[in-house]
């Protein structure tokens, strides 16, 4: 296996873009990341595209091709593959991205993920389709009723509080600030945190990612071609994708993500290195639960201190462990299959140096995309 | 929705799972291949009780209108007597419930489809006075 580089990176606008069909926003990653990479275009040999419903949210399946055509390669007719794995899809697609690259089978690809919806006025019920149809959704659970589970539990048995949650959607939304992608570029205060609606108790409108319309594109070359695009090459050293049960219950412990856990393991192994080497983080806040079961599941702390780290701030910005300088999915935007993809970008932005406004002091960085509640988990390392 | 309910109607109705003789593992939703002993797996039904606790639980508020339920509403995650966990609502007040309250099944009214006005029931849980 050869080593793997990104040496392109374009992000479109996250939000609720009416002015922009599916089409143009895709459009609009594909060429910021072609030019960021000095291709001219006919050097892409392969296509992987993370999408999770376009059949529900635009009425159109065969993403892949139309994908590839307004991207500018169907004239020279690359293979373009469409991968689904819920909101982990963009990581899934990186993922086989990277499998084709480092395998030798082609010198430069793009990984990409686009989502349309707010063509659809049911976007969150289509989020909801990541869950158990038959044995979680037919009784009357949504996917946030099944985190709002999760964050009772912890609560309950380690005396976390829906202010600490709050915190995590306070400290992603001041990242956002600087983030000219991001869809809230605005602060908040806990007390708007708290004062917002629940939608699943303990779980608010503003402990949500809002769920948005994206598009984020890398190109990954061999270490070998790199080179000739590029001075400041990011590695890709490791990428793991994992599963575990797709229904709570079925897990033993609701608080524990097995496949988060085995896929930091797999990948810290590969990639030679230790977690304390990690110096920025993304990671998957579709929920604030949600982030704060990471900082857990991945080892920042033990299980049932994920609370204390948001207390000291050791996940802000200047902390010990500073996790989504974007402004994560709940303040960049959760452009669903292009989440995965924009968590990557973000890291490759850090290690080249390139977050002004926001940028971390890193060697290496960390992005963790989840798929509902935990049933896919891709962990990736770079360093630069 | 419909053919997909209709199909497994006999384990929502009766809370009836499977177990895999092989190693003696309870499972709810049933399941035909036991995780475990896999190619050794011994599947055979089984009845699961009607009583367990609740291990966490949510109001909800804000839910896909396709399942036409009436908001707020209950949902917990609850671990039978027997073993496995189910997912079901509680009929009960908020107030009524926390983690750890003992329920018991009962079969209720879930949802209607509005046009052709078809009744689903299923298991529902009430907390054990
Ligand atoms: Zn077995």
């Amino acid at each position: 296996m050869r080593r793997v580089a990104v040496i392109g990176v374009g992000i479109s606008r996250f939000g609720e873009l009416w002015d922009m069909s599916f089409r143009d926003i895709v459009i609009s990653a594909g060429t910021e990341a072609i030019e960021d990479a000095n291709l001219e275009g006919r050097e892409i040999e392969a296509m992987y595209v993370g999408n999770m419903s376009g059949g529900r949210f635009i009425s159109q399946e065969h993403i892949s091709a139309l994908i590839a055509d307004y991207s500018g390669l169907a004239s020279i007719n690359v293979p373009s593959v469409r991968v689904e794995a819920g909101d982990a899809s963009g990581g899934v697609a990186l993922k086989e991205a990277y499998i084709s690259v480092a395998s030798g089978i082609h010198d430069i690809v793009i990984a990409a993920g686009a989502e349309k919806v707010t063509d659809v006025g049911s976007a969150s019920e289509i989020m909801d389709s990541t869950i158990d149809q038959e044995w979680e959704a037919f009784p009357g659970a949504s996917l946030a009723g099944l985190y709002a589970m999760m964050a009772r539990l912890h609560m309950h048995e380690y005396g976390s509080t829906e202010e600490d949650l709050a915190g995590i959607s306070v400290k992603n939304h001041k990242n956002a600030v600087k983030n000219p992608k991001a869809q809230f570029r605005r602060e908040i205060k806990v007390q708007d945190v708290l004062s917002s609606p629940y939608t699943a108790e303990p779980l608010k409108m503003l402990d949500t990612a809002p769920i948005s319309d994206g598009a984020s594109v890398l190109i990954l070359a061999g270490e070998d071609v790199a080179g000739k695009y590029t001075d400041t090459p990011v590695f890709i050293d490791a990428i793991i994708q994992s599963s575990d049960f797709i229904a709570l219950q079925s897990r033993e412990n609701i608080l524990e993500m097995k496949a988060v856990k085995t896929a930091v393991r797999k990948a810290l192994r590969m990639s030679r290195c230790e977690l304390n080497d990690v110096d920025v983080f993304e990671l998957h806040d579709s929920f604030t639960i949600t982030e704060l079961l990471l900082y857990e599941n991945i080892g920042l702390c033990r299980h049932g201190e994920g609370h204390m780290l948001v207390r000291e701030g050791e996940t802000e910005i200047d902390g010990r462990y500073p996790a989504n300088p974007s402004g994560g999915l709940k303040a960049c935007g959760h452009a669903v299959g292009a989440t995965g993809i924009r968590q990557a970008g973000e890291i490759v932005l850090q290690l080249r140096g390139d977050a002004s406004g926001r940028q971390v002091q890193a060697e290496r960085g960390m992005a963790v995309n989840i798929g509902g509640t935990g049933a896919t988990a891709v962990v990736s390392i770079f360093r630069r | 929705m419909l053919p997909r309910f209709w199909r497994k109607i006999r384990y929502r109705y009766n809370l009836i799972g499977t177990e895999c003789t092989n190693c003696g593992k309870k499972f709810y939703p049933p399941r035909n291949l036991c995780p475990e002993c896999r190619r050794k797996s011994r599947i055979a039904e089984v009845e699961l009780g009607e009583t367990g606790t609740v291990v966490s639980f949510t109001v909800i508020h804000d839910s896909s209108e396709s399942y036409k339920l009436q908001k707020p509403y209950v949902v917990a995650l609850i671990k039978l007597d027997s073993g496995p966990s189910v997912i079901s609502q509680i009929v009960c007040n908020p107030d009524d419930i926390e983690i750890g309250t003992r329920v018991r099944a009962i079969f209720r009214k879930y949802g209607e489809d509005g046009e052709e006005g078809i009744i689903y029931y299923g298991t529902k849980f009430e907390p054990v006075i």
